[in-house]
């Protein structure tokens, strides 16, 4: 036998498998990346932004334990902009566009920079098992690698397809092969596998577009960054252009309808409802006269725009004829024509909560492979993924974020209990803690985790703890001194005379108060950091809510720690409804909680898992 | 799943037992005493036999099967004659094939629960229909059986759903183009649905009192005519439910079904002032219960009129007595007016049960108080703007999960043992 140079294979170098390698790597493991082109590395498939509302907060979050995107995306970010802004903390989404050749060098870079971890080109073309356990890859050129664990990211290539118009082209996406063996080979395994679609738009020539016609969007002031270690964008900000769909551009489109891949009948995958191609868009939403479309550069010096919002499967000629009929446009010049993509998922229903296929233990998988489309939501899977892959190479208990932990909690638990019927994309409407969940706390809420673990540098731990002291001293200077209305009508806020006295965190929690008013009262408060003062008036905002919701939350804890055995059978639970025993036979939850949020769950059928499982449990004793 | 089985009916003389068993082995069970069943969904004439060929009785034996029967398992129920003797030996040859046991109470409604044949209220609705002694509470318990709290809770979630829908577009869509100015829509079903569940709480007092029976004191000075006209009431053309010595010596009560309304009319001692120890507790416990009751008759002796008396408690009708020596008001000697006071006391009764009133029970009164609560708090928000919207929504979905609760739909564990424990054996 070959000696084992490695912990972990990670397959694919997108967004998961990036974040994928990257962890293990920092959780101790000898890492090897494999993945087609290293120069494809970080590409971003499709728009050039990373952020926005939900997945703005899983960057947050993915910084929080030490990953890789929001660094990289602080890097090459040209337009940050906060989404939201005017609406409460916790549903404020960081977004930025990103330079795409800045984006991928900086990923390149973060992994190039990182102990522990290797990268290899080749494309995997088999999965080597033994005893049912997965041992290795096997690459196309027939040489074998073998490791502990192996972490599956391949995006949109296992059995890629390409629609433009009739015309189908195999690819993972424009440009790259698609990944048919490896496809292959997870149909011989019997892996539940399922058929999804997404689009991309046209890309145009920045300098044949007519600028001065449009309406442009200018990034913030004052931009929140999405790395904790961040403190300014470094690329220069720049603006982006609006303009519309109009009449005209609908006629195009829809006396063309059936040229299009979608509705010509060439596609059978399920696209995401969310993310409509503009025939969707024409079809589905006839009343509407025009749709807005962002003309986004892909960058500084790229001459390249994205047109945000009009994807498209429809052939060459169509594209050009409704682009052109399009303010601002009416010169422009395609350089890569948009498309739709089929492939192939997993029913990620089959997954455990630590992202592992069960029936092949040592297998992870991350991504858009699991039903999910976008670059965070990948990313935040690969971080887990990758994590977990490592810790069961190297003996450590699995890592789980709950679902009132964070956003990639509700993602993973989501993705393995309730399954998908589209493309999966986070929103913070996923999110039932979604008051204590906020973008500007993630460090609070999975640093302190990561930390244990022991996947954070030095210098993060540093800044957190210097910040979490600075937390500490702020919350007692606010809830020490109490203040009477007469002391707080003179700093201008407008109170009742009704004798009662306010601490300062009670003071916070007014409407129209901000800390500006609290400093006038606490001096001490006023010497905090700016960034301190802002989080702890977010947190009194919120403080009631937040309270009120901690009793279900520990209710949530409570049936996250009743674990349900993998082995349980559910065959000889009596009293179970036939459709609700192949629900639990399929999902296999891993705890009482997860049981039950199965779709169709009730309360009755859960006392009967729970009898058996202290049934089992005294059996065993 | 174990089987069970049980008495379905009540145990002692009667022209027909009913013995139900449910579970897995109900038909093999049912097999070993009959030979043979009918088919599915019908009924066959058997001689049934023990396990050492004794005949036990000729009956009726009906099939279910697996989902269509009452608790959505396989049941087989044995129709007996109805004795005593009959009822014991069947049941010792169930028992002996050591296929089944005896039901716990209220089990078999517990796995029609479990089987989602019924939800929550009900089962509530099922026990109250077993409890229903009139026709106004044989309704309302068929409304509450049939599902009728289900459809409340679906139609206020379905606009909680919708609310909250388009507060959570402008949430999470707010870089596409979605409505920004919801409001106006959020505004109307929170209001709507914040009217429905008012207008069950206003009918809730009425509708828990009709499901315990009204309660009607007769007051007034000693010797006006009070017992009498208990008497009269309890004569009367109306059927009596029970009659029951009151908790002190001094209060009657007369339970009767009034227009389909359970009322207990109570006897109370007469009003007055008195130095005797044990007349002034009897005339104060009279004052007591006549208060806690939903309506007061106050009698008054139209032949020896006492003015400016003050029974100390607020009045709904006053009645002048012995009409048969003044010629005025009603007499409860002649029966003369009495009709006419059983119509006023059953319309005024009446009034308080409202048609659409659904929740009757304590749980549902304090699931629908705090789905109250939560959207209340929402409409607050609401109308401060939309800043709040994350909180909205937060309020809107603690509605509905109250709502929820309202038919079981989560944290009913606890609340499960209660009910079933109200539960008589094969019910
Ligand atoms: C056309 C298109 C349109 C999209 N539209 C949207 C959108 O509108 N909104 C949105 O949010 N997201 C969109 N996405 C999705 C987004 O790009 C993905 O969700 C995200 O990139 C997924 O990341 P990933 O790491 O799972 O996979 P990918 O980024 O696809 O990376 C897969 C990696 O695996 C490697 N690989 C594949 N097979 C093998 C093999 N056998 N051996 C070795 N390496 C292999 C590839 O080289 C690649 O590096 C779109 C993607 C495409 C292609």
């Amino acid at each position: 036998m070959k000696q084992t140079p490695f912990d972990v294979i990670v397959i694919g170098g997108g967004h998961a498998g990036a974040e994928a390698a990257h962890a293990s790597a920092r959780a101790g493991a000898r890492t090897t990346l494999v993945t087609m082109r290293a120069d494809t590395i970080g590409v971003m498939s499709c728009n050039p932004a990373i952020g926005g509302l939900g997945k703005g907060h899983l960057v947050r979050e993915i910084d929080a334990m030490g990953g890789i995107m929001g660094l990289a995306a602080d890097r090459s970010g040209i337009q940050f902009r906060l989404l939201n802004r005017r609406k409460g903390p916790a549903v404020r989404g960081p977004r930025t566009q990103s330079d795409r050749a800045l984006y991928k060098a900086a990923i390149q870079d973060l992994l190039g920079q990182q102990p522990n971890l290797t990268i290899l080109v080749g494309e995997v073309a088999d999965l080597i098992l033994r005893d049912g356990r997965i041992e290795g890859v096997g690459l196309s050129d027939g040489s074998e690698l073998r490791a502990g664990a192996v972490v599956l990211t391949t995006g949109t290539f296992l059995r890629g397809v390409i629609h433009i118009g009739d015309r189908k082209l195999e690819g993972g996406r424009m440009g790259d092969r698609p990944s048919n063996r490896l496809a292959q080979r997870l149909r011989d395994l019997d892996l539940p596998l399922g058929r999804l679609k997404t689009g991309t738009p046209p890309r145009l020539r920045s300098s044949s577009i007519a600028w001065d016609s449009l309406d442009m969007q200018a990034p913030d002031d004052d931009p929140m960054l999405f790395s904790y270690l961040s403190k300014a964008p470094t690329a220069r900000q720049i603006s982006c252009g609006i303009t519309h769909t109009n009449a005209r551009t609908h006629e195009i489109i829809s006396g063309n309808l059936s040229r299009s891949a979608m509705y010509g009948g060439h596609i059978e995958g399920v696209g995401p409802r969310y993310c409509p191609s503009i025939e969707d868009k024409v079809v589905r939403f006839a009343d509407k006269s025009s749709h807005q479309i962002f003309l986004e550069p892909e960058g500084l010096d790229s001459d390249v725009v994205y047109p945000n919002g009009i994807s498209t499967s429809l052939p060459e000629d169509v594209q050009e004829a409704y682009v052109r009929s399009i303010v601002g446009l009416e010169q422009a010049e395609i350089l890569q024509p948009g498309y739709a993509i089929e492939y192939d998922y997993v029913d990620p229903q089959r997954l455990t909560a630590e992202l592992e296929l069960p029936d092949l233990p040592g297998l992870f998988l991350a991504g858009q492979i699991n039903g999910t489309t976008g670059y965070e939501e990948a990313a935040a899977q690969g971080l887990m993924a990758g994590l977990n892959a490592a810790r069961r190479v190297l003996g450590h208990a699995p890592v789980i974020l709950g679902r009132a932990e964070a956003y990639i909690g509700v993602l993973i638990d989501d993705l393995v209990t309730r399954g998908v019927t589209e493309p999966y994309r986070m929103f913070t409407s996923r999110a039932e803690y979604r008051l204590s969940l906020r973008a500007d706390n993630a460090d609070q809420r999975l640093t302190p985790k990561a930390d244990t673990l022991g996947v954070i540098a030095e210098d993060r731990r540093v800044l957190f703890f210097q910040k979490m002291e600075a937390l500490d001293r702020g919350r007692v200077l606010l809830s020490t001194k109490r203040f009477t209305p007469r002391d707080i009508a003179v700093t201008g806020i407008v109170i009742n005379q009704d004798g009662q006295r306010r601490s300062g965190m009670e003071i916070l929690a007014f409407p129209d108060v901000g800390v500006e008013h609290v400093d006038q009262l606490i001096p001490e408060f006023a010497a905090l950091p700016d960034e301190v003062r802002t989080q702890l008036a977010i947190e009194a905002t919120y403080k009631t809510y937040v309270d009120r919701q901690q009793r279900d939350a520990d209710a949530l804890r409570r049936d996250e720690d009743l674990i349900i055995p993998r082995t349980l059978a559910y065959a000889e639970i009596g009293g179970l409804s036939n459709e609700l025993r192949g629900k639990l036979d399929r999902i296999r939850p891993g705890t009482l909680g997860q049981a039950g949020r199965i779709d169709g769950m009730t309360p009755a059928a859960l006392a009967l898992i729970l009898t058996r499982i202290r049934h089992e449990d005294r059996r065993r004793a | 799943m174990q089987t069970i089985f049980a008495l379905a009916t009540a145990r002692g003389k009667s022209g027909v037992a009913v013995i139900r068993i449910s579970g897995p082995d109900a038909h093999q069970v049912a097999t070993c005493l009959a030979g043979d069943l009918p088919r599915p969904g019908q009924f066959a004439l058997r001689t049934l036999r023990d396990a050492s060929e004794l005949l036990l009785d000729e009956g009726l034996v009906l099939r279910f099967d697996a989902p269509r029967s009452f608790t959505g398992e396989d049941t087989v129920e044995l129709q007996l004659h109805g004795s005593i003797a009959v009822i014991r030996a069947v049941e010792r040859a169930i028992a002996e094939t050591g296929l089944a046991r005896v039901a716990e109470p209220g089990e078999f409604t517990r796995r029609a629960l479990m089987n989602g044949n019924l939800d929550l209220a009900q089962v509530e609705g099922l026990s109250d229909l077993i409890a229903a002694e009139t026709e106004a509470q044989r309704q309302q318990a068929q409304g509450l059986f049939s599902g009728r709290m289900r459809k409340f809770a679906d139609r206020c979630r379905a606009d909680l759903l919708r609310a909250a829908a388009l507060i959570e577009a402008t949430i999470d869509f707010a870089d596409e183009e979605v409505p920004v100015d919801v409001s106006p829509e959020v505004g109307d079903l929170i209001g709507s649905v914040l009217g429905a569940i008012d207008e069950q709480i206003s009918g809730f007092s009425g509708a828990e009192r009709l499901r315990h029976g009204f309660e009607v004191a007769i007051i007034g000075q000693p010797n006006v005519g009070k017992s009498t006209l208990l008497n009269r009431i309890a004569g009367r053309d109306i059927a009596i439910t029970s009659e029951i010595a009151g908790t002190t010596r001094d209060v009657l009560e007369v339970r009767v079904d009034l227009d389909g309304l359970p009322v207990t009319f109570l006897d109370t001692a007469g009003l007055r002032d008195s130095d005797d120890v044990i007349e002034k507790i009897g005339v104060a416990r009279a004052r007591e219960r006549a208060a806690a009751a939903d309506l007061r008759i106050l009698l008054e002796d139209g032949v020896e009129p006492t003015h400016g008396f003050d029974p100390g408690v607020a009045i709904d009708f006053r009645y002048e007595t012995k009409s048969d020596i003044t010629g005025r008001g009603i007499s409860a000697f002649t029966g003369e007016g009495i009709d006419r006071l059983l119509a006023d006391v059953s319309a005024a009764l009446a009034d308080r049960v409202s048609d659409t009133a659904i929740a009757s029970h304590e749980r549902h009164r304090q699931a629908i108080m705090r789905a109250r609560a939560s959207l209340a708090e929402a409409d607050l928000v609401f109308h401060a703007g939309i800043e709040g919207a994350e909180i909205l929504a937060l309020h809107l979905r603690d509605g509905a999960r109250a709502l929820d609760s309202l038919i079981g739909r989560m944290d009913v564990e606890a609340v499960l043992g209660e009910i079933f424990a109200q539960f008589c054996i094969g019910k």
